[in-house]
């Protein structure tokens, strides 16, 4: 299986194919609704954003919370669609993948396509498998948002599959 | 008269929210594993495995099955010759969801305005309750923690008598086809039919309390949940959206007296992870 280390230059990211299955490895932010639309209200504003969107990938997970010992609780994904419309947004502030499940909208495949981006699938509903291959977890911004509260998360063979590859390409379409 | 102490269901809960979410009931595991032998593709056999795998991981770790515990449903059924002591019910059922959730590290997923402020509650309060009066002395309470990935995807539509069996079977095919790979297949599928716009809506979520095992008990009934079942695998949406064989574990449906002039139907979804428990409290 295809290892991957994040971020990922442009020639990687257009040898990925939608339905193999990756190992990601690096840095990760997690975000999903409230978060997004925090993000968008700062970026509309033109006031600083809590983390450099550069480059960087965001995983749409609000994990359970950690148990004494626990880097963090289950943490598979929540469904990436509800994200769609601040896709294009981020993606013009340098975001450069995206982890969730589901299918997304022929706008974030545009936009996917212009900035030779990669959405992720991960398992839905294997969040207590999926909490075991992320091994580090900070704090970032919003806490006041509990489980949706941007972190940063080191992962370490994180299993997941290539769901829209730079073409377009949808793993939910393949026969 | 009974006299019944509302701590008992305070506690009663607290523990039912903690099992609830890191164990499977055992018939869910048996559906899955029947699901993995019927898969045929890469990805659909990689789901699955995925699944079972979690489940195992869920239950050593007590790490809950999926990061979303759910929004708590309750349905507390009074025999009218008890008399509660103690406080009161409604605060004692929202004690034993708020303990549950915070004592077991659930994720608290609910807000306290819908629209507006969205504000997180921190507990995962207030639970949804539904009750009932009934002849007796006893009190059962059934938990439910309903998951909204899938929960988004249901729906209820107002069919008319006309319609009959096909309108039926085309409206739970148009909803677990919308549904797709975002409400985290494989399935469970709870339909309402009869009954008001309401109330629909609630027998088609009461219908997913029942065991994978048991069908209607009215043959006719049966026979259309085997018949669903069979259609909406015949969708090939697979687990997690991959294509392949395991669409819906069960379809179950739960039926009421209606108006002549309608025929309401509900179709509540519900990934895999339908976790939910059932008991009497002495």
């Amino acid at each position: 299986m295809k290892r991957l280390n994040l971020p990922l230059d442009e020639e990687t990211r257009k040898s990925l194919h939608a339905g193999e299955p990756v190992l990601l490895n690096g840095e990760i932010y997690t975000a999903r609704d409230a978060a997004h639309k925090k993000l968008h209200e700062l970026i509309q504003k033109g006031q600083p954003l809590p983390f450099d969107l550069q480059d960087c990938y965001i995983y749409y997970v609000g994990p359970t919370p950690a148990k004494p010992g626990q880097v963090i609780g289950s943490a598979g994904p929540t469904t990436s669609g509800r994200m769609d419309p601040y896709v294009l947004e981020l993606a013009q502030h340098g975001m450069q993948g995206m982890i969730g499940k589901g299918r997304r909208n022929d706008a974030v495949k545009e936009a996917i396509k212009k900035y030779h981006m990669v959405y992720f699938v991960a398992g839905g509903g294997a969040g207590a498998l999926l909490s075991h291959s992320i091994i580090k977890r900070e704090p970032v911004a919003f806490e006041e948002l509990l489980a949706e509260a941007v972190t940063k998360i080191t992962v370490q063979d994180f299993p997941c599959f290539v769901g829209i590859d730079t073409e377009g390409n949808d793993i939910y379409d393949l026969d | 008269m009974k006299e019944i102490n509302v701590e008992k269901v305070t506690e009663a809960l607290e523990k039912a929210c903690g099992e609830i979410a890191v164990d499977y009931a055992p018939d869910i595991i048996a559906a899955l594993q029947k699901g993995a032998q019927q898969e045929t593709g890469e990805r659909s056999i990689a789901a699955m495995n995925m699944l079972l795998q979690n489940a195992e991981i869920a239950h050593q770790d007590r790490t809950p099955i999926c990061q979303d515990t759910g929004m708590a449903i309750v349905w507390l059924q009074v025999g009218q010759d008890v008399h509660f002591v103690g406080g009161s019910i409604q605060e004692a059922i929202q004690k034993g969801i708020a303990e549950g959730y915070t004592n077991n590290y659930l994720r608290a997923s609910v807000v306290d305005d819908p629209l507006y402020e969205r504000k997180n509650t921190k507990t995962n309060t207030p639970a949804v309750i539904h009750t009932q009066i009934v002849e007796g002395d006893k009190v059962s309470l059934e938990l439910m923690a309903k998951g909204f990935g899938s929960e988004n995807k249901s729906a209820v539509k107002m069919l008319t008598p006309a319609d009959g069996e096909e309108g039926v079977i085309d409206f739970v095919l148009d909803t677990v086809k919308k549904a797709g790979p975002n409400a985290c297949p494989p399935f469970i599928i709870g339909v309402g039919i009869g009954g008001s716009f309401d109330s629909v809506t609630e027998l088609s979520k009461h219908a997913l309390m029942r065991p994978l095992a048991e069908s209607n008990p009215d043959a006719r009934y049966a026979a259309l949940e085997q018949k669903l079942l069979d259609s909406v695998n015949a969708l090939h949406i697979g687990p997690m959206g991959f294509h392949g064989n395991t669409t819906a574990l069960k379809v179950q449906i739960e039926e009421a007296p209606t108006h002549i002039a309608g025929m309401p139907v509900a179709v509540n979804m519900c990934c895999h992870a339908c976790r939910h428990w059932k008991g009497e409290i002495e």
